[in-house]
């Protein structure tokens, strides 16, 4: 699969300060995370991609192609959803995304159709005609969310796409991430600093510190990985079950009060746990596969050592 | 596919051609700007001298009219050189009043809302963002400057005949490039201004500063020194000399009746008032150059 993202050593400095230290590897994934503290260098990174800034030296390339000469190209297949309020005042919903579909370059009733449906597919499409400077916070990111997709980039930045957003206004915004991820032709690029977003949202991940790559982590890997990572909450078991259990091929820790942690071999399925359960008279009330893969990887790339490890690619 | 089909569905149509992206802007901010019910009356206002001076050609080119009306005699206003400069003067500041009200309005809100991101994300650049905003002032202060000029000169070519037209090709040529120069000037200075200033008001007010106090500090620096190079920080001098020369009108007719006292102070070279204005509309695009950034950089 062609890279969707190749960085060479790019590097970005702005004023005196070297934002982006010399970032090397690429990236396939049909979501990709970017993920890092404040200050790691997100923004800067797609603020380069997306030609605002130039690299002072190296380069990126977007689905091959150089974003130092074909940067207007490009523009063409990107769709960009910035973190801060953006838009523009005076102007109903569906004209602004018409608006900014017509710029990327769609004919006006084109612009004009695809602005009613993309501000349908965001649950905005009643608030439609309704002026930008009345939206509420949540609406806005919706409808910058449209106009990101309007024209139908095969690229999308979204930057920071749930801030200030309450929960329910974060869950549909997750949602409609996620449902346009499954769409065939686009690619999304997440930036934000809550790891829930980046792992619900994103197969792969890069994780940014102090302007250099600290890992760059293939999620659905991971996941599978971690599939082998079995937790129980029982309420009766004992030796005897451990015992049946680890007959199965399964290394198994107690933590106390009934609660297991398994390492499932090739092969073994849940039924044959549910089965040893039976067999020994436990019930099993919980049963959760490790779900803190991120935080893992997250956690591993701030610490100083593997900071400095840095550029990769899968 | 109808809007209640609430799915995602790439666009795979046709798209425009890069050379005409510039004009969305307009046709969106001229929308906008004729919503506004005081400013197409205000507009219509504009095209008062236009009324008055069509007027005064036909009674200039019918003899047998003015005998109805009462208005005999051999010293009718001639529709000559000076009749247009003075047209096009006094149209200026009305094109001045007009930029002065819709310019800062044109930039400063994309700024205040930070949309600049959403415009150059887009395969749009800076230089057609300002072309596209300054196209706005084009085509509204040509409405109301040389377009009805260049009527009242063919008006005027038509009703005195005799190869009039030919003769008077300067004319013309003066009322177009005269006209573009100073839309060209005031537009850039709106555009300019409203990019720095995010205020609309003050953006506007300090229009109005920059050409008339600043003409006020020059004419006391003449004053004081008892020179003419003063008169470099006042446009309307600058452009008025300019004009003057464009439309071979002598300076002293024009500008002795409303700012000269001292003769000295007509001498500003011609050369360098044409200098004066490339030196303006640089420092303009200059202005809008480090402004008008996707993302502004902190140093």
């Amino acid at each position: 699969m062609r890279p969707v993202i190749e960085l060479e050593n790019l590097e970005v400095v702005l004023g005196t300060r070297t934002i982006l230290k010399g970032l090397h590897g690429s990236l396939r994934g049909r979501a990709i995370g970017l993920l890092g503290p404040n200050g790691a260098g997100k923004s800067t990174l797609i603020n380069t991609l997306l030609g605002f800034h130039a690299p002072s030296s190296g380069t990126a390339r977007l689905f091959g192609r150089d974003i130092r000469t074909d940067i207007q190209s490009l523009r063409r297949l990107i769709g960009y959803m910035p973190e801060n309020d953006s838009f523009i005042g005076d102007m109903s919903g569906v004209r602004f995304v018409r608006y900014m579909a017509e710029l990327a370059g769609l004919p006006p009733n084109e612009a004009m159709e695809r602005a009613h449906e993309a501000f349908f597919y965001v649950g905005l499409g009643e608030a439609r005609y309704r002026d930008l400077n009345g939206y509420s916070l949540g609406m806005k990111q919706l409808a910058k969310l449209a106009q990101a997709i309007a024209h139908g980039p095969k690229l999308l930045f979204l930057d920071e796409p749930t801030n200030g957003l309450d929960p329910p206004a974060r869950a549909r915004m997750i949602n409609l991430i996620r449902e346009i991820r499954g769409t065939e032709d686009m690619h999304i690029v997440l930036s934000s600093h809550l790891l829930r977003d980046v792992e619900e949202c994103c197969d792969e991940v890069l994780i940014l510190k102090d302007g250099c790559i600290a890992a760059l982590s293939n999620l659905e890997e991971e996941r599978k990985t971690n599939k082998k990572f079995l937790e129980l909450e029982t309420a009766g078991a004992d030796p005897a079950f451990t015992t049946t259990l680890e007959q199965l091929a399964c290394e198994c820790a107690s933590f106390g009060n009934g609660k297991l942690r398994l390492i499932l071999p090739e092969g073994i399925r849940i039924q044959q746990i549910y089965a040893a359960a039976a067999e020994n008279g436990v019930q099993i009330r919980r049963m959760n596969y490790r779900r803190d893969s991120l935080e893992d990887i997250f956690l591993k790339a701030m610490q100083p050592a593997v900071g400095a490890a840095a550029n990769g690619s899968l | 596919m109808a809007v209640y089909k609430r799915n995602y569905k790439p666009y795979s149509g046709e798209l425009t051609a890069n050379w005409t992206r510039f004009l969305i802007l307009p046709r969106y901010s001229l929308a906008k700007i004729f919503d506004s019910k005081l400013l197409v009356g205000f507009l219509v206002v504009c095209l008062i001298p236009f009324l008055v001076s069509a007027t005064l050609i036909y009674l200039s080119g019918n003899p047998a009219v003015r005998t109805l009306l009462g208005m005999q005699g051999a010293n009718f206003i001639g529709i000559n050189n000076t009749f247009f400069y003075y047209l096009l003067r006094f149209q200026s500041s009305l094109a001045f009043l007009i930029t002065a009200w819709i310019g800062p309005g044109l930039v400063s809100p994309d700024l205040t809302n930070n949309a600049l991101p959403l415009y150059l994300c887009r395969p749009f650049s800076r230089t057609e963002y300002v072309l596209g905003k300054i196209s706005v002032l084009f085509f509204l202060l040509s409405l109301i400057t040389w377009i009805p000029d260049i009527f009242l000169f063919l008006l005027q070519a038509e009703l005195e005949g005799n190869g009039w037209l030919i003769a008077n090709l300067p004319i013309a040529r003066a009322i177009v490039l005269g006209s573009l120069l100073w839309i060209t000037v005031i537009s850039l200075l709106a555009l300019a201004l409203s990019a720095w200033v995010k205020w609309r008001i003050a953006a506007s007010g300090l229009m109005f500063a920059i050409f008339f106090v600043a003409a006020g500090f020059g004419e006391a620096f003449n004053a004081v020194l008892r020179t003419y190079w003063g008169h470099t920080i006042n446009l309307v001098y600058v452009m008025n000399l300019i004009w003057a020369d464009l439309f071979g009108v002598p300076m002293n007719i024009s500008i002795n009746r409303r700012m000269m006292d001292d003769p000295r102070t007509m001498t500003l070279p011609l050369g360098f008032a044409w200098l004066v204005l490339i030196g303006v509309c640089g420092v303009c695009l200059l202005l809008l150059n480090r402004r008008l950034q996707a993302k502004e950089v902190i140093r």
